[in-house]
């Protein structure tokens, strides 16, 4: 099985993004691997210690990404590649599958791309389907289990009303959820590896690209304005007390 | 102009913000909606009820279930046959999935979780939240027709008009499936928090009253999920007297008290109700992402310096399996029932 987990980088969760010059800002808060990007990995990571194989982490973004990148190779990636060229500056998430798909093609005899639900900063959860489309190969989306025969997959899919069982012809392009199990820590030994790992990149010219033009445009980044809310603590004798303070708060706010 | 709105369905239970969809549509001109799916002709009858000028039916085998490949490729050919000038979408998980590979099939562009959007000099200008909602773009699309899935609850529901009649066209469907659907299992307990007005959610400390005993023969684990099931009994009363619907955090998700399907947050349902009423959340910033646009935020929990707060108009410091079911009754005589 040849498989690839498809990352990115992203800032921590827990960072103050904010808008600043037009630009996004997100002050000296870490750059970390885009968490659902994590369960990609696990999910890949599983196949092969079931099935054998190899394991490739592919990111496209500037030279920075490529500690995302390494962040796969400790939890246990084979190898990695980072897709990084000049003229990527204005990506849109169709690009980025375009991007992506001639990666996959220059890799070559890919089973099986992963990706994660969606990430954290533009969000928009749609490159994985857009990936499977430019490669024409069939999308398995919000996976929670993974099943390998005979050359076709049988997955688990994680959707709103249920679990639904799906069953696709490889190759194809899956997206993992979290049900897929929590993603490993990397280890002593994976960090020590990464660490120490050359990961090539690769620019447009490489995987015999140019760089699409965006037809998504942003005109205007804003800084939502912050809820200036104040609690009000409500008291009382007794919670039944309380309760009927709260209730006659809550109404009168006139919400509901 | 011209907007095609998909009414996204699944088994015949619609998404409503489909409806939110096609109010949209309608202030903008002719609104013609599309409904996928066999035996989906209630559905478009619906769609002609909440305002729709012209159904497209794709009632086909083909479109039985849903399948992402067979849906866009016949999105695709109808976008291409019709013109529209836009395809309105409710954000489903499904319809990322649909607008991203229809798009991409016409060349057009998609703006995922639009909360609003206007009309400047003939372009459509959409804003998005990114960033988990920490900032918000305002971003336009240079090719036609372009995608736009709207977040729920952000645009007003048109008036269904029982009994409107109309057009409905039946629609060639593209058979070209990649995946076959072998199963099926029903979430032990469907709740549609994107939709809710009101939402109850319990967190971590909804496991914790100490005056309960479990029954005899529980490893501590067991005893812990038996103590959390009956707190969250006491949310869900809550949620029950304000007609409402029941969320939770990851903790509580991850902890085994309550299905994956009721999360709120990063990695579960954003979601934008009139009041949310947090109890015993304390407040992962990765919770707070996904409730922090509620109009209204309640929170009960017992450590006053909970984040939670931060974000609270009210809140109570106290214990919540006094102060919920009070809640619960005080509401129950207010509201008259």
């Amino acid at each position: 099985m040849k498989i690839i987990a498809c990352v990115k980088q992203v800032p921590d969760s827990e960072a103050k993004v904010k808008a600043e010059n037009g630009q996004v800002s997100w002050g000296d808060a870490p750059l970390v691997i885009n968490p659902f990007d994590e369960f990609a990995v696990e999910g890949a990571l599983q196949q092969k210690e079931a099935l054998g194989g190899t394991v490739t982490a592919l990111c496209i973004g500037p030279a920075s990404a490529k500690d995302a990148l390494k962040h796969a190779l400790a939890m246990g990636a084979d190898n990695a590649i980072l897709v990084s060229d000049a003229a990527l500056s204005t990506l849109d998430t169709a690009g980025a599958a375009r991007v992506l798909a001639a990666a996959v093609k220059k890799i070559g005899d890919v089973d099986m791309v992963l990706f994660g639900r969606q990430t954290l900063d533009d969000g928009s959860g749609i490159t994985a389907a857009q990936t499977a489309r430019v490669l024409g190969w069939p999308l398995l989306g919000l996976v929670g289990q993974i099943k390998v025969d005979a050359g076709s997959v049988t997955v688990e899919r994680v959707i709103d009303e249920g679990r639904q069982t799906v069953k696709a012809k490889l190759p194809a392009v899956l997206s993992v959820v979290q049900s897929i199990g929590e993603a490993r820590y990397p280890s002593f030994m994976g960090i020590r590896k990464a660490s120490k790992a050359e990961i090539p990149v690769w620019s447009l010219s490489d995987i015999s690209t140019s760089a699409p033009a965006a037809i998504v445009t942003r005109t205007e980044l804003i800084t939502p304005p912050s809820r200036e809310v104040v609690c009000e603590f409500i008291t009382g004798e007794t919670p039944a007390d309380i309760a009927e303070t709260l209730v006659g708060k809550i109404l009168a706010e006139k919400v509901l | 102009m011209k907007t095609f709105v998909y009414i996204d369905h699944f088994k015949g239970e619609v998404q409503p913000a489909s409806w939110e969809a096609l109010g949209l549509a309608k202030s903008f001109g002719t609104a013609i909606a599309l409904v996928f799916g066999e035996g989906a002709d209630a559905v478009a009858k619906t769609a002609l009820e909440y305002g729709a000028d012209e159904v497209l039916l794709g009632d086909d085998p083909a479109l039985s279930d849903y399948r992402a490949e067979p849906y866009a490729s016949t999105l695709t050919a109808l976008a291409s046959s019709r013109t529209p000038d836009l395809i309105l979408l409710p954000t489903t998980m499904r319809t990322r999935e649909l607008a991203g590979m229809s798009a991409l099939d016409l060349n057009s562009g998609v703006l995922v979780d639009v909360i609003s959007l206007e009309i400047q000099d003939e372009k459509i200008v959409a804003t998005r939240p990114i960033y988990e909602g920490k900032l918000l773009e305002k971003t336009v699309c240079s090719a036609k027709p372009q995608f736009i899935t709207l977040r729920a609850r952000n645009f007003p529901k048109p008036a269904r008009e029982t009994g409107r009649t109309g057009t409905i066209t039946k629609v060639e469907a593209k058979a070209d499936a990649l995946t076959t659907v072998e199963g099926y299992s029903a979430s032990e307990s469907v709740v549609n928090l994107s939709d809710a007005g009101i939402i109850v959610s319990g967190g971590r400390g909804v496991s914790n009253n100490p005056s309960l005993t479990p029954p005899a023969g529980l490893d501590e684990k067991q005893a812990e999920i038996w103590r959390a099931h009956q707190g969250f009994a006491l949310v869900g009363d809550l949620a029950k007297a304000l007609g409402g619907a029941v969320g939770a955090s990851r903790a509580a998700v991850d902890g085994g008290y309550i299905p994956y399907s009721h999360q709120v947050g990063q990695t579960g349902k954003v979601v934008t109700p009139d009041l949310y009423i947090a109890c015993g959340i304390s407040g992962a910033i990765q919770h707070l992402v996904g409730m922090r646009n509620a109009k209204l935020i309640v929170a009960i929990n017992k450590d006053a310096d909970a984040p939670i707060f931060k974000l609270a108009r009210y809140g109570v410091v106290g214990d919540l399996f006094a102060i919920v079911p009070a809640l619960t009754e005080a509401f129950k005589k207010k509201l008259g029932k």
